[in-house]
């Protein structure tokens, strides 16, 4: 008995019990300090703050009554102005789906590229140290000028942002093949494109698909400040907007919905990445 | 005509400083057809570079090297080697990795044909039962056996190994060196063979030449070994022919050769 509660995960639900219990008291207690701020972001949001309790930071229980609430209207779809929560994660993830695709075309190949001819590397070096530390949202007003089309443009800052990590691990990954299996091409005569297709590329797979990992996790994290500067849906329009009408629960929902869905796209490249990496 | 003629051979490498370093300085040998010629220096005199430029991996500073009268100007199917770390290829079964050497040794043979030949020389090293498996699911000992088998699955003339069981365990590595005595025996190889166990040369060569200490390594001395085959690994432990051999490699490792750190 003793054992099983050393568990980390026992530890884990004990933590998280202890913070919703932090949480109900800090927002059951009245006239706290809380309630004050919350005032102050009322108007800093330009509403008038029309009673505290409207503004206050919900308690668990409101927070939870509310994510019932979207979960149940979760895929409505009677007007735009009334699109359920599902929808909008759907924009979200079709854009970062679209986003992280075409980065990924163009990452694999060029990293290849860059990999197999050092050349090419040093050559493009200055210029991917450049771009890459760039934040994804100074774009977002460039894209928006060059498209003129939002959803164009949150794929495109999606694409942006993802490609770096891709492109890097993919290069470092072939240039980095073991020289024992390189040896092992040259020694038995293997040719060139077999060899990259059949040494090159499977020696590769780990670093693209630790890059690929990477990338998701940018996107996913990046997609919620795209939409929230220049789209009209997505869960970060959504966030957007539920803090227009000063909905916290509504945003509190969202954000662990952002999170969940975060952690399983990692789960899921990270299972990927077991299943075609090679063992030894 | 010798098989394999390693013509005043030099080679140096400038190191990251720009200083040269001359690994091995003219480096003359004949090796005759099916002779099996055995490696030995201490580590770092030059063994592996001698290896790899005669696999045509590197190229020397000077000097040639001769494969069948024909001057090596990089690897070829005439020449396979096997490696130390088995290079096994672990995304590929055994069968796969001996069929991507066989492939390119028989261009334009059948795929049935192909995949004939990896399948014999996998069974020529008992590891029949082994041929769909990776190579992590198999033991140390049978990964260097399958790296026997594609070096022997290419039917070079002659075969390269450097230091290939010194990672195993001395009755691994014993069964590998009989299987190793048994192919060569049947396909008639010319082998050269890189080792840093005295009695693993002796059981195995015919001539055992060693390096005399690095930098600018030399041909230090060499021993022909005419122990009659089949030759009785206990036997040359205790013969007085074995302990000849024995004593006087020693002799020159530890004596006229030694260790730059033990001489004093
Ligand atoms: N690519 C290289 N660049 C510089 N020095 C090298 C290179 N390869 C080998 N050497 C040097 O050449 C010498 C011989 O190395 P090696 O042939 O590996 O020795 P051995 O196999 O006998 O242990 C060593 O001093 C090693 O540091
Ligand atoms: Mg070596």
């Amino acid at each position: 008995m003793l054992n099983r509660l050393q568990q980390p995960w026992v530890a884990s639900i004990a933590i998280f019990v202890g913070f919703i219990c932090i949480w109900a008291w800090l927002t059951t207690t009245p006239s706290g300090p809380i309630s004050a701020a919350d005032a102050e972001y009322a108007r800093l949001a330009g509403q008038s703050a029309s009673g505290q309790q409207a503004s206050a930071i919900p308690s668990p229980w409101a927070v939870a009554l509310r994510g019932y609430e979207l979960i149940a209207h979760a895929l409505d779809n009677d007007n735009p102005n009334n699109l359920g929560i599902a929808w909008h994660l759907v924009y979200s993830m079709a854009r970062v789906a679209l986003g992280f695709t075409l980065a990924l075309a163009v990452a694999v190949p060029l990293g290849f590229i860059l990999g197999l001819w050092p050349a090419c590397y040093q050559a493009l070096d200055p210029f991917i140290q450049v771009l890459r530390p760039v934040s994804p949202l100074a774009w977002m007003p460039l894209a928006l000028y060059t498209f003129r089309d939002s959803t164009i443009s949150t794929i495109f800052i999606i694409f942006i942002c993802a490609v770096w990590p891709m492109l890097i691990s993919t290069a470092t990954g072939t240039a980095s093949v073991r020289a024992e299996w390189l040896n092992v091409s040259r020694v038995f005569g293997v040719p060139k494109l077999e060899h990259v297709t059949r040494v090159v590329f499977p020696a590769s797979v780990p670093m693209i698909l630790s890059g690929m990992r990477i990338s998701i996790g940018i996107a996913w994290f990046v997609i919620v400040a795209a939409e929230m500067v220049g789209a009209q849906s997505g869960i970060g329009y959504f966030i957007w907007n539920e803090w227009n009408n000063l909905q916290i629960a509504s945003m509190i929902v969202a954000i662990v919905l952002v999170g969940a869905i975060g952690l399983a796209l990692d789960v899921i490249l990270k299972r990927i990445g077991e299943r075609l990496s090679f063992r030894e | 005509m010798a098989d394999l003629d390693i013509n005043d051979v030099s080679m140096s490498f400038v190191d990251r400083s720009g200083k040269q370093l001359i690994a091995l300085d003219r480096i003359s040998l004949a090796i005759e057809h099916s002779e099996f010629v055995c490696l030995i220096g201490h580590s770092g005199c030059g063994k592996s570079t001698l290896l790899n430029i005669v696999a045509g991996l590197l190229m020397p500073t000077s000097g040639t090297i001769r494969c069948a009268s024909a001057v090596v100007t990089g690897p070829g199917p005439e020449r396979a080697m096997v490696f130390q770390s088995h290079a096994l290829l672990p995304w590929m079964t055994c069968v796969e990795n001996v069929h991507l050497a066989v492939k390119q040794a028989f261009r334009g043979a059948p795929r049935s044909e192909l995949m004939d030949r990896a399948e014999q020389a996998l069974k020529l090293v008992h590891l029949e039962h082994a041929i769909g498996k990776y190579p992590f699911e198999i033991s140390g000992g049978m990964k260097q056996r399958v790296g026997i088998a594609r070096a022997f699955a290419v039917q070079p003339k002659v075969l390269l190994l450097d230091e290939p069981f010194g990672a195993l365990d001395a009755l691994t590595r014993s069964s590998l060196q009989d299987e190793l005595v048994r192919i060569v025996e049947t396909t008639k190889t010319t082998v050269v063979m890189v080792t840093h166990d005295i009695d693993e040369a002796i059981f195995l060569s015919d001539r055992i030449v060693a390096l005399s200490n690095g930098p600018a390594a030399r041909i230090g001395r060499i021993w022909k070994v005419e122990t009659p085959r089949p030759r009785d690994r206990l036997k040359l432990t205790t013969d007085f022919e074995g302990i000849k051999y024995r004593k006087e490699i020693l002799e020159f490792l530890y004596k006229k050769e030694p260790f730059p750190q033990f001489a004093s």
